[in-house]
């Protein structure tokens, strides 16, 4: 017999149309997207308007609010962002990146036209559809209202399936506050909107304080048909979340219908590089939306 | 499963048959120690004099071999202000390993079940991993070596074919056709009743020369229950967080991305380093968060992850109790005494 061993080409096998999930080339394989619109939102984040160049692609690519996706700038590096914007249109997303380590520092020397990698979405989604019905609470800290716009807009987009819509956001400061200039549109669509600072400044006529504050205002003037029938959205740093979630418990909205990003440094993305592991559970593949029982359950989440 | 049995002096014929066509990764002698003991590594096998197949264990895993230290995934050509990404799974030949042990067989099995079977199957190491032909030996075992408490005394797949010393003949269990051909070039038998039996001596045997136990009952939950227990301080107190076990382990498979531009600005890669969970910068974010800045916190995790997180994910552990890391590490930390402890024993302390 020849004992010569055959070499097996694994990038050469022929290509089976499969999930994306278990195909082999998917791994590496990004997206050439065109950044078609940069818009600074504060002294610190800016939002990339990023389309995906392929139309076909462009066509099958979607996401769940939630998810996030990894961009690329060859040779300056990668990394993951919760997507921004409208889960109805695909193809382009939007991405509100706050200036803070290598790739997000190189990002304001690109302009309008540049071509990165995307690869993605990534990760879990808050269970929208699941919501239909129901009353949601939106509660966002600082730059958690990064990933919750994008459950925002859908629910905007489909304002006849929900019941009350309550949006609470909170900052440092007032010159943090983001996407400022749609506060009126949603407040227009019927979604009660209420903005609280920790320090307020000479131009701030809104109240200060904790964003625990208004949600009990909020919370304190229901009953128990609304506590049932109420999901809330959670994001912001993990102490805010953890006195949040435990607020909302006291009101007994049960804990499997509270959501909360995770925000962790992945490399890949896909459960293989290990950076992102709370405990054992990869953030990548299991969140980063996590129901709060789950997190409870998760060692050095919160 | 097939069996055969040959002459001592047909493996000799075997390697050579296969050497002659194919490059060959075996055990090998590259030095000794302070104490005069040999040092082994995984290296290319020039001759058959070269193969040390009685070896006690290699400092380092076969892993490099499939799961290189550092990798490109992926390198860039950057033409007129645009880039265009070509990706490579930086193999070109297969590859015969010969006289690997039941612990590092078990390791890859292990490997497999999280970079080929779950969601995501990383095309680096697949394409490694196909182009493999595993030639298993038995061993003898080591005063550290704790693999037959993690399950890995033995192994049941992820070979080719696994050779055991009767004394005066060798018996191979063949897994493959290519195996079951590459035989068809040496002299081999059918195994009679005799062997059968000096077999099951020499198994009964080894089974009785390991020395170091690990209780694994229950573990998963004693670690949950333990997660704040004062003894991980004790051990993150005398870990020098060097990463030196991650770097020795066999199933090891942590890593980071880096890129970089080429310094004649027309290329740029995308670089994967295997990085161990002990490392500072392991958990660190963008920003200068670190969710695990403490030494102790991190080599929480990493048992946490072996021990815990692997087993609730593929119902077994991700540790194969070679007893590499406790070998190699500066601080002397062993897995089985570190595990003892969480379990409330604290002997000797």
């Amino acid at each position: 017999m020849n004992p010569e061993l055959k070499f097996t080409d694994v990038a050469a096998q022929p290509y089976a149309p499969q999930k994306r999930r278990d195909d082999l080339e998917s791994f590496e394989y990004t997206f050439r997207a065109e950044i078609t619109s940069i818009y600074p939102l504060t002294e610190m984040e800016t939002l990339y308007r990023i389309q995906i160049v392929d139309p076909e692609e462009r066509r099958r690519f979607t996401f769940t609010p939630g998810q996030f996706l990894m961009l690329e700038m060859p040779g300056i590096g990668e990394a993951p962002f919760s997507i921004s914007s409208s889960p109805s249109i695909h193809g382009e997303v939007e991405l509100c990146i706050r200036k803070v380590g290598n790739l997000t520092n190189f990002l304001p020397r690109v302009k309008r036209g540049t071509h990165v990698g995307i690869r993605g979405p990534f990760g879990t989604g808050f269970p929208v559809e699941e919501m239909h019905g129901q009353s949601v609470l939106l509660i966002a800290g600082g730059l958690g209202l990064v990933p919750l716009r994008s459950p925002i807009e859908y629910v905007m987009e489909n304002r006849s399936h929900f019941r009350d819509v309550n949006i609470i956001y909170g900052t440092k400061t007032p010159a943090q506050l983001l996407f400022t200039y749609q506060y009126e549109i949603w407040r227009k669509d019927d979604i009660d909107l209420e903005i609280i600072v920790e320090k307020q400044d000479k131009s701030w006529k809104g109240p200060s304080g904790l964003i625990t504050d208004p949600l009990e205002d909020i919370l304190s003037g229901r009953d128990d048909e609304y506590y049932h029938n109420t999901y809330a959205i959670v994001c912001g740093p993990p102490v805010m979340f953890k006195f949040v979630c435990n607020m909302l418990n006291e009101f007994h909205i049960p804990m499997q219908k509270m959501f909360v990003s995770l925000e962790r440094r992945m490399h890949c993305g896909m459960g293989k590089c290990c950076r992102c592991n709370v405990g054992s559970t990869y953030t990548c593949l299991t969140g980063p939306v996590f129901d709060y029982w789950t997190v409870m359950n998760l060692k050095e989440a919160i | 499963m097939i069996f055969r049995t040959f002459e001592k002096q047909e493996l000799k014929k075997l390697f050579d048959i296969l050497a002659a066509h194919n490059r060959i990764i075996g055990p090998v002698e590259t030095g000794r120690d302070r104490k005069g003991q040999p040092v082994y590594a995984f290296a290319d096998v020039p001759e058959y004099n070269d193969i040390r197949l009685d070896y006690s264990i290699t400092k380092l895993p076969a892993k490099r071999f499939f799961l290189p230290f550092k990798e490109d995934l992926s390198t860039f050509k950057i033409e007129n202000g645009d880039w265009r990404k070509e990706i490579s799974y930086n193999v070109e030949r297969p590859l015969i390993f010969f006289g690997l042990h039941p612990c590092d067989i078990n390791a890859l099995n292990k490997l497999d079940k999280v970079l080929l079977h779950s969601v995501y199957p990383m095309p680096y190491y697949a394409a490694k991993r196909k182009n493999m032909f595993i030639v298993g030996m038995d061993c003898v075992p080591q005063p550290y070596c704790f693999c037959r408490s993690m399950g890995s005394d033995t192994a049941l797949h992820g070979f080719d074919m696994f050779i055991t010393d009767l004394g005066s003949r060798y018996f191979v269990e063949i897994l493959t056709d290519t195996a079951y051909n590459f035989l068809k070039n040496i002299k081999t038998g059918e195994p009679e009743e005799v062997d059968h039996i000096q077999y099951m001596k020499v198994v009964a045997k080894r089974n009785n020369e390991f020395t170091t136990q690990v209780d694994t009952t229950d573990l998963t939950k004693i670690l949950d229950m333990e997660f704040q227990a004062e003894v991980w301080k004790y051990w993150g107190d005398k870990c020098l967080a060097c990463g030196t076990c991650s770097n020795v382990c066999p199933t090891c498979y942590c890593y980071g991305v880096d890129e970089t531009v080429d310094i004649d600005l027309k290329g740029a890669r995308k670089t994967k380093m295997l990085h161990s969970c002990n490392l500072i910068d392991f958990a660190a974010v963008a920003g200068g968060h670190n969710f695990r800045p403490e030494r102790h916190s991190r080599l929480k995790y990493r048992y946490y992850h072996k021990h815990r997180g692997f087993v609730e994910a593929f119902e077994e552990s991700l540790c194969v109790g070679c007893g590499r890391c406790g070998e190699s590490c500066l601080a002397n930390i062993t897995v089985p005494e570190v595990i003892d402890s969480v379990r409330g024993n604290w002997r000797n302390k």
